[in-house]
């Protein structure tokens, strides 16, 4: 069940200026009922009034706006996608907006009664409620002026900011009318504009954020102060389960400059000074014995990446079926030519520019304030109660803009800091605000799992004929929120919800649990999948001699909207050409192209690649997106230039290799990233095709992979079933 | 010691070792110049010493005494530095924005350098990392900047 189907309630916002709970007298404050849970006064048939809620949208006497936004800036653009929905239908320019990261709880719920910046769901869930948001604000603002005027609200009409009224010439800016708008109910039905009539949505309007992110004023969790703070830092146990017992240089540590005090946690130690710098240099010096402890996922001392893989390839468990069409076992025993491979993709780090932090601050009476990044505010604040031991109505959360996200402040437990700073804030009496350097970023993150799947494929004369495929592990939505095996999409993804028509096909699942802390890294199950996937396909292309551009198209045959995505990817290239083939400038170069259907949309790529030195370089990058229903189409542009990007990060270069229970890497020094001399050509086309709306942040991504993986095996015949490229000698 | 930042001189009590950057965030409080990997891996620390591009996380604050330090809050003081933000607005370059101080601050180094850079001559000094891949942007934009 994706997201989208979760979304049952219906939209109905509701103007709860009177209810007291904002100072800002003078402003149209509209909430909404639809995503406030029942309470249970409420189930058990009191009246249906909602709690006492948050405002969404607050318009000011002075015109301007202010949206709380459910969900949580990173990069992605959504602040600015919420300011030109609502804007759109408020109609007020949506760089008129002050948009703000809502608090916790309230009605921000609007996923059907909770909330997550994940999934590339943002925009496609919000989509009707805040243009329903902006559409009864408006309305209620006209109803104000006809009142003022003494006219029907009919006959006026609005321009950006202010309701007018053609027959007289009268005018009310927004501001004017606020106060009396709220006195007013809110319209039980409006109607929404025509798409003829849009002044913003389907623009490439700019993002609000810019010229701050561009002038570093800009804040992160990173930067928050707070009075009487001290800053922590850590040095936690080289794997998880060990806890420290002895410090045996403490009294050395705690004689070092600016240090307030040393502190044995569950995993780590921390050092806590008046500077952050003087708490790093401290807890680096520290001398720490570790021992062995408890953790609910101990990391073993003799885990290997290595024997990780070799462990998932050697699984023969049952198979859990995700998705059977005809008889695949049948199929393949009665073809004459079957192929088998076996495909693997490695741990990789999330590697937000931004490291993760957490300041924590309990106040007098009692009450718990944190400052952090986060991509799922209630869960944070739940899990921050039980760490303080409190109860989570005195738990106020902060959510801070993030450095990056790309999967990784969702709450892992062990990957996130807060628990540290609320134990430290505890300990010292004082706000504590704890950063984790890159090196303690990198030793506890939770990265996208090794994966691995299994092929075989029957091919006849000039197609394919059936398709089994059966990933072996675990996906980090089984690890973190119990999906089982079989219905868990970020262990399949990619391989299962693919669109090409094969006769017969069987895609399974054999569960084994990862030992390593596993999360969702961008495009999370497709980030890989579909590397494998479009991979396998262009060997059974090879298998039955056809072109791999030609048989996709075969497959598709009769799916009107991927095979106009495909052809238009095509001659978005200059039309299909494998090569090999001589560049101008004397390269050698060939193409490879791949497809996926993640998050709700569709995406083709063509890759163009050469060989530098025994090195895979990207010329080019050509590649079309059809989310169905837009937005903003140049931030799509943007969000799939850099999906390419970490696409082509984790193909190149990427990997987070374990060796004897530890990551070999702690930095970008020996974590490679894709740098800026690797960048390819990026040439992007967004197709909107009007079907549902889909997600933008990282459909980019999973075609990326496997084009380029493609392309490498046109131009030299070796097939690559194991990321990322750069172990591989093409020399 | 001494320390002059944005041409203010300011008198900091630090060990002689501490980063650049850990004073310029933590002792003078300017926080637009971000930790990212504190081994000048990144480059989100980027500052201007006497006008070069440098990685405050990996340079001593005793070394830097009697230079001019530059941070990105007066970037906009030079003109080079106000055409490089405006390029950068102009192309839409920040996604999630951390690493772009010190992206603005190496494109203007750069371009305080060489007003009219090659492609190449972006590829060998534009080396920050930036997760959100705004790699073409970021080249579109210093183009943009040295047309003035």
């Amino acid at each position: 069940m994706g997201i989208l189907d979760k979304i049952t309630a219906r939209a109905a916002p509701l103007n709860v200026s009177r209810r007291g709970f904002l100072a800002g007298s003078g402003a149209l404050v509209l909430a909404t009922t639809l995503p406030v849970r029942p309470t249970k006064a409420q189930e058990a048939g009191a009246a249906a009034e909602p709690a006492a809620v948050q405002a969404f949208l607050e318009l000011r006497a002075d015109g301007t706006a202010v949206l709380r936004s459910p969900f949580i800036e990173g990069g992605q653009g959504i602040y600015s996608a919420m300011a030109q929905i609502v804007g759109e239908e408020l109609d007020l320019d949506p760089m008129a907006f002050t948009v703000e990261s809502a608090p916790p709880g309230g009605p921000f719920g609007v996923m059907g009664g909770y909330r997550i910046t994940g999934g590339s769901a943002s925009t496609r869930t919000a989509y009707p409620i805040m243009r329903q948001l902006g559409a009864s604000a408006r309305a209620m603002l006209i109803e104000a002026a006809a009142t003022r005027w003494d006219v029907e609200a009919a006959t006026l009409i609005t321009e950006p900011g202010a309701v007018v009224d053609p027959d007289s010439g009268n005018r009310l800016g927004y501001g004017e009318l606020a106060e009396a708008a709220m006195d007013l109910p809110v319209p039980t039905e409006v109607t929404l504009k025509e798409e003829a009539d849009f002044r913003w949505l389907k623009t490439g309007m700019p993002r609000l954020d810019v010229r701050d992110k561009s002038t570093g004023r800009a804040r992160y969790a990173l930067d928050v102060e707070v009075d009487g703070m001290l800053l922590a830092a850590v040095q936690h146990a080289p794997r998880l389960g060990m806890t420290p017992s002895a410090v045996t240089n403490q009294a050395e540590i705690e004689g070092m400059r600016g240090v307030h005090s040393v502190h044995m946690l569950d995993g780590a130690v921390a050092v806590v000074a008046e500077k952050f710098w003087q708490a790093r240099r401290a807890v680096e010096a520290a001398e720490v014995e570790w021992t062995e402890g408890e953790a609910e996922w101990p990391m073993p001392a003799d885990f290997s990446s290595t024997g990780f893989r070799d462990t998932l390839a050697g699984s023969s468990g049952e198979v859990v079926e995700i998705e059977a069409e005809g008889d695949a076992a049948a199929a393949l025993d009665a073809a004459d030519t079957v192929i088998e491979a076996v495909y693997d993709a490695p741990f990789v780090v999330h590697g937000q520019l931004e490291p993760p932090s957490a300041t924590a601050r309990f106040n007098d009476d009692g009450t718990l304030e944190l400052w952090l990044p986060n991509q799922a505010p209630e869960q944070f604040v739940g899990a921050a109660a039980e760490a303080a031991g409190i109860d989570p109505a005195q738990v106020t959360l902060h959510s801070q803009m993030l450095g990056g996200f790309f999967g990784r402040h969702f709450l892992y437990r062990t990957a996130n800091p807060f628990p540290q700073a609320i134990a430290l804030a505890q300990a010292t009496g004082r706000p504590v605000k704890l950063i984790w350097t890159r090196e303690e970023d990198f030793l506890r993150d939770a990265p996208r799992p090794l994966g691995l799947a299994k092929f075989r494929g029957a091919v006849g004369e000039d197609r394919a004929v059936s398709l089994e495929a059966t990933v072996v592990g675990e996906g980090p939505t089984q690890r973190w929120y119990n999906a089982p095996p079989g219905s868990d999409p970020s262990a399949s993804e990619g391989i299962s919800g693919k669109s090409y028509a094969l006769a017969n096909k069987a895609i399974g699942q054999i569960p084994v649990a990862n030992p390593a802390v596993i999360g969702y890294w961008r495009s999370v199950g497709h980030s890989m999948h579909d590397f494998m996937y479009e991979g396998f396909l262009d060997e059974l292309a090879e298998a039955s001699g056809q072109d791999p551009y030609e048989m996709r198209l075969q497959l598709l045959s009769g799916n009107d909207r991927l095979t106009t995505l495909l052809t238009r990817t095509a001659e978005l290239s200059g039309g299909w050409k494998p090569g090999p083939y001589e560049a101008e400038d004397g390269t050698t170069r060939a193409r490879g192209v791949a497809m996926a259907s993640p998050f709700g949309s569709e995406a083709a790529a063509i890759a163009e690649v050469s060989l530098d030195r025994g090195a895979v370089r990207v010329h080019n990058i050509w590649t079309a997106i059809d989310p169905g229903t837009i937005v903003n189409p140049a931030v799509i542009e943007a969000q799939v230039q850099s999906a390419v990007a970490l696409g082509l990060s984790e193909t190149l270069v990427e990997e987070l290799v374990y060796e004897n229970g530890e990551p070999t890497a702690r930095n970008f020094d020996m974590y490679e990233i894709l740098r800026p001399y690797m960048m390819p050509e990026v040439h992007v086309e967004v197709i909107e095709s009007g079907a549902q709306m889909g997600g933008v942040g990282e459909p980019g991504l999973p075609a990326v992979p496997p084009a380029v993986v493609n392309a490498v095996a046109q131009l030299t015949g070796q097939r690559v079933r194991s990321l990322p490229l750069s172990k591989h000698d093409f020399g | 010691m001494k320390l002059t930042v944005n041409g203010t001189e300011h008198e900091v009590d630090v060990e002689p070792d501490t980063p650049l950057l850990w004073v310029i965030r933590e002792e003078l409080g300017l926080l637009g110049t971000k930790y990212g990997c504190g081994v000048a891996q990144c480059g989100a620390c980027t500052v201007l010493v006497d006008g070069y591009a440098t990685r405050s996380c990996v340079t001593p604050a005793d070394s830097v005494e009697g230079t001019q330090i530059r941070t990105i809050e007066t970037v906009e003081e030079t003109e080079t530095g106000r055409r490089v933000v405006e390029a950068w607005v102009e192309n839409q370059v920040p996604q999630c924005g951390y690493c772009q101080s010190g992206q603005v601050l190496a494109a203007t180094a750069l371009l305080t350098e060489t007003p009219q850079p090659t492609d190449g001559d972006i590829e060998a000094a534009m080396t920050n990392l930036c997760r959100c891949g705004t790699y073409n942007k970021i080249r579109a934009a210093v183009h943009k900047a040295s047309e003035a």
